[in-house]
């Protein structure tokens, strides 16, 4: 039941989220989220006022005192008191604004004494999760853009949540403190969440901290705010805010999907298995760069290659190592032996390649361990 | 040494010899024309692209090639060197000098910026295609993960710093030596002085960008780990030099047009500049300011809480003298006589936007509030606002108010008003909504956007296209006026113009005030 | 009359005093600035990076009555294929006890490889109260293809850990600098 409610709750909420011509910054649903609201109101609310009172003097000046309504030039050019006025008064405004902006930068930085960390890490052009427990098997998965290449050059018509949808989300508890841990893999990147106000730079090498306590579930979609190469446009983040209950759930299932996988990684296989996943992990790992028909772009062709139809233990190494100096990432780190196994197989027979090369995981872990 | 009067040398070993500060000052002008237009180009590729939702026109990395040398063209080919072509022509004259100290090093100065333009530009050419890092290039993407022509950015950025560094030194020499007997610093026209305060920060700050570009040359090619964690080094530090250079860049770039202003807005209102002592002061401290803020673009980097507050506060400051400044500019017009030419058009749409645009950097300097704002359209919507309608408002003023004292002839009031109008329009159009798209949620710096912002978007790009169109009006005017305007004779092109390049003949003589001039009695003024 | 006057001093006086400051600046660099720099960053603390040398233990008392939690993750970066996990995911420790932990590195390639692990710590201002008195971070760590080994940490948490720090996380950034190491110059 519990189910069914918070799914017509976020089904009701996410539209809403994505107010067509939305003129100002969202509160979100974030108590932060509230107080930067409110700061940006001020200050804006600061300068209308200051920018119509000295506007208003100027038209007034541009309108009375025309030379073509023969009004004569005064020719005062000085006033100590009048300049000391003018930079007192808003050195004190400035003072009244920096309180309330101290005050709010204090509880951005306050990472402390959170309930649950998270480990995110920017790569060109996706983000990976990662939960960090202290014991049980680790959930972790990578976070690819959903949106199809057929929505983005114009053949299909744009879903609702165009270029804001991926096919693994981040899962967070409402009502918990969560800590985000971010880095980059490559270059730097920045998570960006408006709704719940969290932006940090993804820096290699480095960790930064961020906090969030969502006191409202739903689905919440940010960016990445970092130039970080040709798809900084394409690396959305799509954040669903649950009860802990279903969270726990969630995680329960994650764990299991991964014992799965790795019990998956000592079968055989059937063909049509393999060919389905691989078509799903060249779709969303190689295809922006290898085409939706193995046509090439950026990458190389994939049908006809000969680095795909040759060697298989070479194609592997292709993949896994990736091409230093060129675009070619290493996807050993990312793709795991089940996916790893199926991409080959799939690369190797679609795009009328057909090689009848069969590729198994456990050939995958034999070709990785010797 | 005689006065030996000949006119300028025949042909192109004219231009490509001379040492004339008013050749050199043309050269300066029409080159940066040239770079505006084509990082016009730029950006109407980049609007054409994000015209509509979708990827039409371009693929995604040749769309960031667009968006990189759209602001190095604009930043270091446009605005840069057409206020040093300005300062070209007018300081030696405001000062009663009769060129600029080292008109040699003048002549290099120019020279220099054609072949590292083309060779920048030629990168679009070469494999891997042109630099698509962005106009502030962090590391590693532009380092460890960029196409082989960064080699070739980097080399034009160096010889770009090498022209700002001589240009200054010039201007410092000719300010500091060079003044006619009687005109003391405080009664130096006010662009004079943000002239030679901002060459300063060009010596000060070209210097750390050709740091930063040789550490990245240093990492690329030579094995060093400047800004890579793995050697020991750190990203995060690429951002500290750049933008130690970037900012005190933003101010290089806008108070040379603080100093247009200064002197127009009086001529148009027929009084004196209001407060020159405190614009001086107001100037120097914006400048001063300006080396101690370069963090406020790095809000979200994850610096230390004390680091981000005292960048907070040193940020936020400067808007006590910008004020002060704008303040003094409105207290000019006060109680003047004034009247709309085109030059003052501009002028007072300068005035307006240029504020809008400040109190947007206001909302920016707040830290907590950045976190919103940082590297979305809301930024972008800034820095035009203030570097568009701000520095090139004032530029076009500058060439509209001056262009018949250096010509002898006068441009079409009518065509002129028509291109500020259509300017001022357009610029809004395209800028305005982007404030709106910002704070919904759109980041910089890409191709392709979700479909809550496609409204805004079209409405900007087609502000763009017009804002566009009326730059070719502009340029259709000045041709127009310097092959066939009215001719104009009158010393004083303007009747409230004042100033000792007001004093010499309409058109101005090759060579002038080859004896230094009495220096006129108003004391503090102008 | 031109109101120039020409300078009575030879140009090349002026020339090589110019020299000679440039001669200063280059000097001043390395003279003044580097060791001028450590005693900066050392008086202020600045920055997330834990110390790159092995940190001398001074005898001191434990702080029984106060446990900080220490989180240890560990991540490659872009092309490093090692498998690379600590042993201990989160442990509670009292600051000024001596604590360690092993990270376990495999290298899956036929390729004999050389790491460097690059620490960071969370939040940046635990850098200078977290103490390092034996880390593979100080070394390059090399591994033959297709051999593991055990990569020790010792630390301990300074008593002098700002009270409203209950948790520090420290995260080991594995590189592969097996380039850099073989022909001296990058790989690219």
């Amino acid at each position: 039941m519990g189910k069914v409610f918070s799914g017509a709750i976020l089904t009701f909420l996410a539209p809403l989220a994505a107010a067509q011509n939305q003129v100002n910054m969202s509160p979100g649903v974030t108590e932060i989220g509230a107080d930067i609201f409110e700061l940006h109101m001020l200050i804006m609310w600061i300068c209308v006022v200051i920018g119509v009172a000295v506007f208003a003097v100027m038209f007034y000046s541009i309108y009375a005192h025309r030379k073509s309504k023969g009004h004569q030039a005064s020719q005062f050019h000085e006033s100590t008191k009048v300049e000391v006025a003018w930079t007192v008064v808003p050195f004190l405004i400035l003072i009244a604004m920096a309180v309330p902006a101290t005050s709010t930068l204090l509880e951005v930085y306050d990472n402390d004494e959170a309930e649950l960390d998270i480990l995110i890490t920017g790569y060109q052009w996706k983000w990976k999760y990662e939960y960090l427990e202290e014991s049980g098997e680790p959930v972790a998965f990578f976070s690819n853009l959903a949106t199809s290449q057929e929505e983005i050059y114009n053949t299909d018509k744009k879903g609702d949540n165009y270029l804001l949808e991926v096919d693994e989300p981040l899962v967070i508890p409402t009502n918990t403190k969560v800590r985000f841990l971010i880095t980059a893999n490559d270059v730097i990147h920045s998570w960006w969440v408006p709704e719940i106000a969290v932006k940090r730079d993804a820096i290699p090498g480095f960790i930064n901290e961020a906090w969030t306590r969502v006191p409202e579930e739903g689905i919440y979609r940010g960016q990445c705010t970092e130039l970080c190469g040709s798809y900084h446009g394409f690396m959305p983040v799509v954040v669903h805010a649950v009860p802990r209950g279903e969270f726990d759930s969630w995680m329960a299932a994650k764990r299991g999907a991964a014992v799965a996988q790795t019990q998956l990684a000592m079968q055989t296989l059937s063909v049509d298995d393999l060919m389905d996943q691989g078509k799903a992990v060249y779709d969303s790992a190689c295809l922006a760069c290898h085409g939706a028909q193995g046509q090439g772009g950026i990458g190389n062709a994939i049908a006809g290659s000969a680095v795909v139809m040759g060697d298989l233990s070479s194609h592997m190494a292709v993949v896994a190592k990736g091409v230093s100096g060129t675009a070619m990432q290493a996807f050993g780190g990312q793709l795991n032996d089940v996916e790893m196994a199926a991409v080959l197989t799939y690369q190797r027979n679609a795009f009328g390649n057909n090689t009848g090369d069969v590729v198994q995981p456990g050939d995958v872990t034999g070709m990785k361990n010797g | 040494m005689g006065a030996h009067h000949h006119g300028p040398a025949q042909g192109i070993s004219r231009w490509l010899f001379t040492t004339n500060h008013k050749d050199i000052g043309t050269m300066y002008l029409w080159f940066s024309f040239a770079m505006f237009l084509l990082g016009g180009f730029f950006a109407m590729v980049i609007r054409a692209e994000l015209f509509q939702p979708g990827m039409q026109l371009v693929e995604p990395g040749f769309f960031n090639q667009m968006t990189t040398l759209h602001g190095l063209v604009m930043v270091f080919g446009a605005i840069m060197p057409s206020f040093v072509g300005l300062a070209n022509w007018l300081i030696p004259m405001m000062i009663g000098a009769p060129d600029m100290a080292l008109p040699r090093m003048n002549n290099w100065s120019f020279w220099i910026l054609p072949p590292a333009f083309l060779m920048l530009a030629s990168t679009l050419f070469m494999e891997g295609g042109a630099p698509a890092f962005g106009w502030t290039f962090y590391a590693p993407l532009s380092t460890t993960y960029a196409a082989p022509s960064v080699t070739f950015f980097i080399f034009a950025i160096h010889i770009l710093g090498v022209s700002s560094i001589m240009g200054s030194i010039n201007i410092i020499a000719t300010v500091m030596n060079m003044r006619a007997p009687g005109m003391t610093y405080m009664k130096m026209p006010l662009f004079v002085w943000t002239w030679l305060i901002t060459a300063f920060l060009l010596v000060a700050v070209m210097p750390v960008l050709a740091g930063a570009v040789t550490m990245m040359l240093m990492d690329i090619h030579f094995g060093t780990s400047f800004f890579s964690a793995a050697g020991g080094g750190d990203p995060v530090l690429f951002q500290h030099i750049f933008w130690f250079f970037g900012h005190p860049e933003v101010y290089i770039i806008i108070l040379p047009a603080f100093g247009v202003v200064s002197q127009i807005i009086p001529a148009f209102s027929r009084k004196p500049l209001f407060g020159y002592a405190s614009m001086v002061y107001a100037t120097a401290s914006i400048a001063f300011l300006s080396f101690i803020v370069w963090a406020h673009h790095m809000y979200t980097v994850g610096m230390p809480i004390a680091g981000e507050l005292f960048f907070m506060y040193a940020t936020m400051l400067i808007a006590v003298p910008t004020g002060v400044k704008v303040f003094n500019w409105i207290s000019t017009m006060w109680r003047g006589a004034l009247s709309f030419e085109t030059p003052m058009l501009f002028c007072i749409g300068f005035l307006i936007l240029f504020t809008l645009g400040g109190f947007t950097g206001l909302m920016l300097s707040i830290a907590p509030a950045d976190f919103q704002y940082h590297d979305t359209y809301f930024v972008v919507a800034h820095f035009h606002y203030v570097m568009v309608a701000g520095a090139v408002f004032s530029m076009t003023a500058a060439i509209y108010y001056w262009l018949p004292k250096w010509c002898g002839r006068m441009y079409s009031e009518a065509m002129g008003k028509t291109h500020f109008w259509i300017s001022f329009i357009g610029f809004n159009i395209t800028f305005f909504p982007q404030h709106f798209v910002g704070l919904a949620g759109m980041p910089r710096r890409i191709p392709d956007y979700a479909l809550q912002f496609a409204d805004f978007n079209m409405m900007s790009s087609i502000g763009a296209f017009i804002y566009g169109a009326s730059q070719l009006l502009f340029l259709y005017n000045v041709i127009a006026t310097i092959v066939a305007g009215k001719p104009v004779s009158d010393e004083k092109v303007w009747d409230g113009a004042e100033g000792l390049e007001w004093t010499v003949p309409t058109p101005a003589p090759y060579h002038t005030f080859e004896e230094p001039p009495a220096v006129p009695k108003p004391a503090g003024t102008i | 009359m031109s109101s120039l006057r020409l300078s009575r001093v030879p140009a090349i006086d002026t020339a090589l005093k110019l020299v000679a400051v440039a001669v200063a600046m280059f000097a001043f660099v390395f003279v003044v600035m580097v060791p001028l720099y450590n005693v900066l960053c050392d008086a202020l603390g600045i920055n997330g990076k834990t110390a790159s040398q092995a940190y001398t233990a001074v005898p001191a008392a434990v702080d029984e009555g106060r446990e900080i939690a220490v989180q240890f993750v560990a991540i490659n970066n872009d092309g490093m294929p090692w498998s690379f996990t600590p042993d201990t995911r989160m442990m509670r420790v009292n600051p000024g006890a001596a604590n360690g932990v092993v990270f376990h590195a495999m290298n899956p390639t036929d390729a004999d490889m050389v790491a460097q692990a690059i620490p960071s710590i969370s939040p940046s201002r635990a850098a200078a109260y977290f103490h390092k008195t034996e880390c593979f971070c100080f070394d390059q760590q090399m591994l033959d293809g297709r051999s593991g080994a055990e990569m020790p940490l010792q630390f301990i948490v300074d008593q002098d850990l700002p009270t409203d720090i209950h948790t520090i996380t420290l995260s080991y950034t594995l590189f592969d600098v097996t380039g850099t190491v073989t022909d001296g110059l990058a790989s690219r």
